[in-house]
């Protein structure tokens, strides 16, 4: 795990920046969090002594709120991320079934990622998109009455 | 601009997965193509029915299309903008009379309806705050700041019977009252807007089609307790939401509604905004404050309350969105008005998210106190296929579910507690027979479980030991005093929990055991799931 290749991947002046931009206010940590999320994708677990110095609070405090929130990742995701709606609307109406369908499909569990790190699957509480339910959510864009040729098709035009 | 007409496309979360955004594209192109001078393209928010997406209404006429796509707006251009004849095959089709039905106004899922926290959804550009000022936005502010006590405001709030439309439904003045009373060099209001309850959906459309409704009663707050500056705290599973309140906020900002000294007054007001991070539990008032101020969103107890000390321990008031946004035209039209509509005890209207094994699936806004048969047959249209009304789940996964045979069940706090459900966030999830209540419970369950904080081990643990014992229940293994087991954990849950979520979440599990014991014996005994939907009781069940 101590590779210099994988740390040199990860710039710490830039998360010392994201750490500074917030003032170095304790209440900002979710926010700094959220950013460094944001621009790298996850959190990268060697950023935590990092923002922990920067903000004054222990690095325990941050790993507590960093696995506490469902939304924070510690772990690099896939370049494409599907996310399955597990609402109640989408439970009536086989939204299980669907996330069946892309574990079989990707040969992956909920929260994992490909070995290719292409897809990351997940799932979410609700996007309140009921009315179109069985929904998820692919690249940011949400797709409603999903059936299992529709995610074919996505998977197809996801290798494209 | 007396010929002016406007197609507006809806721009919501759920229009837009139906591809409205190029809809919205096409008809800005083929409009300048045709050299349309007095046709005008704009967008609105969500207007609730989001399954006849993508929606273009056509205004001032009020023609409906639904399902609109891209390939269709050579025609909508030509033949209705152009020529005068609007396209039929697009319109709504009432789905009892397959008649085509026009307009708007027409259609029985609005018709029926009453709407004042969803008034301008579908009909002003959120991302516009001129809109939302020509359809008397900001005037309740204005008045408020310049010719009003926050005494008298607290007293309006308090005449109208407002409750809290979170869930809860404590009154609303009241609680300003306290915030008021409260000494304090700061205080915090904070508009809660993490709707975290799967199956709800109307704070989103709220936030994505009229934004400034929410920011207006947020201010109108911190004007009452006394509060200069005031929180948005919103759900990062809602970008669109995110979006747009902060641009809302730049705006008010800019035409100095925020700010300082607003209209001359010497009031001053700012609004913050924070995203959540996914965490259910964060709806609670508790847990929202630890969740701004980067702790991890767990419930404390209560007293002191938030409006003692709350935020960075100061006094906070914490309304939900539906709330504020009611307050403008509680102060617009007056507290006797708004009064005048609702129940006897719970005022008001009230937005129901429709959805589940319903035909019109979407937002709708009643006068509290309306029937369920109303809501389901005559707005919601019935269930499809032909099947039976099973039952009703309202409250989210706090609420429980409520059988068919109370079709004239009254919408509103008291009557839906009474029933052992809870009015909660509004939403409402049908269910048809070939819904299996076990799995109902066991699903809402699952989900209350994973979003336990573990703070308190009543909730911690009992949800884990209910949720093992439905799994087991619907995976065929249910055992003989299985039934007794779960009432007396429910029990205890519901009565030794910390805060909101363990106290309601065996809502589901009593009200299923209460109206359907029959199915749970049909698994424990027969091994039989009778709506036939429990997997590993298929084979038997033939």
């Amino acid at each position: 795990m101590n590779k210099p290749a994988v740390k040199s991947a990860i710039d710490m002046e830039r998360i010392k920046e994201i750490v500074m931009e917030c003032g170095g206010h304790k209440w900002a940590l979710i926010t700094v969090v959220q950013k460094i999320q944001n621009e790298f994708g996850y959190i990268p677990p060697e950023a935590i002594p990092v923002i922990a110095k920067g903000m004054k609070i222990f690095p325990s405090q941050i790993q507590g709120v960093i696995s506490f929130y469902a939304q924070f990742y510690t772990k690099p995701r896939g370049r494409q991320v599907i996310t399955v709606c597990r609402g109640t609307a989408c439970h009536v109406r086989g939204g299980e079934s669907l996330l069946e369908i892309l574990e079989n499909s990707l040969g992956i569990k909920e929260g994992e990622t490909t070995p290719d790190m292409e897809y990351t699957l997940e799932t979410v509480a609700c996007i309140g998109v009921c009315a179109l339910a069985p929904n998820l959510v692919m690249d940011n864009q949400v797709h409603g009455k999903v059936d299992p040729q529709k995610i074919e098709q996505l998977l197809k035009k996801g290798e494209a | 601009m007396q010929n002016q007409r406007t197609v507006f496309v809806c721009q919501g979360t759920g229009c837009l997965s139906s591809r409205s955004g190029a809809v919205y594209d096409a008809l800005t192109a083929e409009v300048a193509k045709l050299g349309l001078a007095d046709i005008a393209v704009d967008f609105t928010g969500c207007h609730g029915f989001c399954e006849k997406g993508g929606i273009v209404v056509v205004e001032p006429e009020g023609v409906f299309y639904t399902h609109v796509q891209v390939e269709d707006v050579p025609e909508i251009v030509s033949s209705h903008l152009r020529d005068g004849k609007p396209v039929e095959r697009l319109f709504y089709r009432d789905p009892a009379t397959g008649k085509a039905v026009p307009y708007y106004r027409e259609i029985n899922f609005y018709k029926k309806q009453q709407r004042i926290i969803l008034r301008n959804c579908g009909r002003i550009n959120p991302e516009k705050i001129d809109h939302y000022i020509d359809a008397g936005g900001y005037r309740a502010l204005k008045k408020v700041l310049l010719e009003m006590t926050p005494v008298q405001v607290i007293e309006e709030v308090k005449k109208s019977g407002l409750r809290g439309r979170g869930g809860a439904g404590f009154p609303t003045g009241r609680k300003w009252e306290f915030g008021y009373n409260v000494c304090s060099d700061k205080k915090y209001v904070i508009c809660n807007a993490d709707e975290g309850d799967p199956g709800a959906f109307m704070d989103r459309s709220v936030l994505e089609a009229d934004p400034h409704a929410a920011i207006e009663g947020l201010i109108i707050a911190g004007y009452a307790i006394g509060a200069n500056d005031g929180y948005v705290y919103i759900r990062a599973e809602y970008p669109l939401a995110v979006k747009r309140v902060y641009t809302a906020i730049q705006q008010a900002k800019e035409r100095g509604f925020l700010g300082r000294n607003i209209f001359g007054s010497g009031f001053d007001f700012e609004i913050h905004m924070k995203e959540g991070a996914g965490a259910f539990v964060c709806g609670e008032e508790t847990a929202l404050i630890a969740s701004i101020e980067s702790l991890r969103g767990m419930p404390r107890p209560r007293p002191p309350y938030p409006a003692q000390s709350g935020l960075f321990g100061k006094p906070t008031t914490i309304n939900n969105v539906k709330t504020l946004a009611s307050v403008p035209v509680v102060i617009d039209r007056g507290a006797e008005w708004y009064a005048g509509i609702g129940s006897e005890k719970s005022k008001g209207t009230t937005v129901i998210a429709l959805s589940g094994k319903i035909i019109n699936s979407g937002l709708v806004e009643v006068p509290m106190g309306t029937s369920l048969s109303k809501i389901i047959f005559d707005i919601g249209g019935g269930i499809p296929g032909g099947r039976r009304l099973k039952a009703v789940q309202t409250g989210g996964p706090s609420g429980g579910c409520i059988p068919a045979r109370f079709p004239d069940t009254q919408v509103d706090y008291e009557t839906l507690s009474l029933l052992g459900s809870i009015m909660g966030s509004g939403g409402m999830v049908v269910m048809d027979d070939t819904t299996c209540m076990v799995e109902v419970a066991r699903y809402f369950l699952s989900f209350t479980q994973a979003e336990s904080c573990g703070k308190c081990v009543p909730c911690r643990l009992g949800t884990k030991q209910m949720l093992e014992i439905l799994t087991r229940i619907t995976r065929g293994r249910g055992q003989e005093g299985d039934i007794e087991t779960l009432y007396d954990i429910a029990r205890t849950v519901k009565e030794c929990s910390l805060c909101g979520l363990g106290q309601t979440c065996p809502n589901p599990v009593l009200s299923t055991l209460n109206y359907f014991r029959d199915e749970y014996e049909a698994h424990i005994k027969k091994k039989l799931c009778p709506a036939n939907q429990c997997r590993a009781l298929h084979r038997k069940a033939k």
